[in-house]
């Protein structure tokens, strides 16, 4: 399979296990991944508050350079990428009067014919190859957090259930995951507020957390690097405003998948993260 | 929906403003409340998103302009999880995003969404100039634009030692492009 990457900003930086893990995991599936050439950031949480035209502009530049490269589907691994991406293309089939300055500002032409898909729906259609791949099973207890993104709004990302979804619990049980019952799976995790407003992040993440523990949770799997950076990079003032030191990591769903291919921890990324990646028995998991 | 949304047609009202630049009609809101019970930040606002829709409503002066003036709307994370469980489909957080720029323009907008829009404008900042997010880049802006400069100066040494920062942008070869873009988008009006 050659599929389109569009990796996007928090992938080279904060987050840059997510991607080192997502290439890592599809390499091992023979999965080719063609980078967008000269590819920009979508806008994420910031460009829509300033200005619709700009949060389409953006995204779109992005989709006629995958057009002029000639793929037919991307892959954005990061939720608010992914998000964003379909917005715009939605918008630009429901508004095509906004089209002609549209490709004034991106300098070139958009038809709209590029496939965007997330983590989840790739790794979904390597579930077979991954089961059969799996060499040491993930055999722990997981809360599979969606957070907003991936599932809302359901008009526009068209994927799983919006309030209770299943994909990446189906994908964690086929690497010996258990999945717990959890009603946090889509509670937002304060996104981009990470930075301003620390202590609303600080309270739903926290929520989340406690959670998670209370239901015998031993990580908490994700498939977005805001989610990442709130339960992993806030923990700090997390378990400030919960008054509690918890040590549950928060993992990238493509790090589970890797660990139970096999793949080398470090190749992962597990290392970079502030909350380390330890249970009380290891599963193919070396400190 | 033409009997009983007398406001939507008053050109002067933030309603009908709304409605000509999203599309979407607040009279279609007839106050259920699922939005508020179910937003994650509504315990923080002084005016959570139904109170925000009846205002606008009335279609009266004095209501617009507390709502341009509210802290609520600044809190809004787009989660989306209103308008996933709205009955009617409102999309919330696009009349939100509406109602934000329209405080900003008529320089209404309420004292502590400050700090989230020195947020956003670092952020646009960093893209418009290097084409991607320079995450160091925006939290330096940041400090500055909101004064903040001790906010997380201890986890930036942490991030560095575990590989997450990069201390360079990451800079597209098409800047001269970004710029245009930027130009003919939001630097219009």
């Amino acid at each position: 399979m050659r599929i389109g990457y569009y990796p996007g900003c928090s992938l080279l930086g904060s987050s840059r296990e997510f991607d080192e893990s997502t290439r890592a995991v599809l390499k091992a599936l023979d999965v080719e991944l063609v980078e967008v050439a000269d590819w920009n950031c979508c806008g994420a949480s910031s460009a829509h508050i300033l200005n619709h035209e700009l949060s389409i502009a953006l995204p779109a530049r992005i989709l006629a350079l995958a057009e002029q490269a000639g793929l037919t589907e991307i892959l954005a691994p990061c939720a608010a990428c992914s998000n964003r991406l379909l917005s715009a293309q939605q918008e630009l089939e429901k508004h095509p009067e906004m089209l002609a300055g549209i490709e004034k500002a991106i300098e070139m032409p958009y038809k709209g014919t590029v496939k965007i898909v997330n983590i989840l729906e790739v790794l979904d259609r390597l579930k077979d190859l991954i089961a059969a791949k799996t060499v040491e099973p993930f055999a722990k207890k997981v809360a599979s957090y969606y957070g907003c993104l991936l599932v809302r709004p359901p008009r526009v990302v068209n994927f799983d259930r919006p309030e209770d979804p299943q994909s990446m619990d189906r994908m964690l049980r086929a690497v010996g995951a258990t999945p717990v019952e959890w009603p946090f799976k889509t509670e937002c995790c304060g996104a981009a507020f990470s930075v301003t407003r620390t202590d609303i992040v600080a309270k739903l993440s926290g929520k989340l957390v406690q959670d998670a523990v209370k239901r015998g949770a031993d990580a908490i799997v994700v498939a977005c690097p805001m989610c990442h950076s709130n339960l992993d990079l806030r923990r700090a003032e997390i378990n400030e405003y919960l008054q509690q030191e918890y040590a549950i990591p928060a993992m990238f769903i493509t790090q589970v998948v890797g660990l139970a291919l096999g793949l080398d921890p470090k190749a992962l990324g597990l290392h970079r993260h502030m909350v380390p990646v330890e249970f009380a028995e290891t599963a193919g998991v070396q400190s | 929906m033409s009997s009983g949304s007398h406001h939507d047609h008053h050109e002067d009202t933030l309603a009908w403003r709304v409605q000509q630049a999203t599309g979407v009609k607040l009279a279609h809101c007839y106050q259920c409340g699922k939005c508020a019970a179910g937003c994650p930040v509504a315990d923080q606002m002084d005016m959570p998103p139904c109170q925000v829709f009846r205002m606008l409503q009335y279609g009266l002066p004095q209501y617009d302009k507390r709502v341009l003036g509210c802290e609520g709307i600044w809190l809004c994370l787009a989660c989306e999880t209103c308008s996933t469980r709205c009955p009617q489909e409102v999309e919330i957080p696009k009349i939100m995003d509406f109602i934000r720029g329209e405080a900003l323009r008529l320089n209404l907008a309420h004292p502590r969404s400050k700090d989230i829009l020195a947020f956003h404008r670092a952020f646009l900042d960093s893209i418009e100039y290097t084409g991607r997010l320079y995450e160091v880049g925006l939290v330096a802006d940041y400090k500055v634009r909101s004064r903040h400069f001790l906010k997380d100066v201890m986890l930036a040494p942490k991030m560095y030692i575990k590989g997450k920062l990069g201390l360079l942008p990451h800079l597209i070869k098409n800047r001269r492009g970004m710029k245009h873009l930027f130009k003919q988008t939001i630097g219009k009006g």
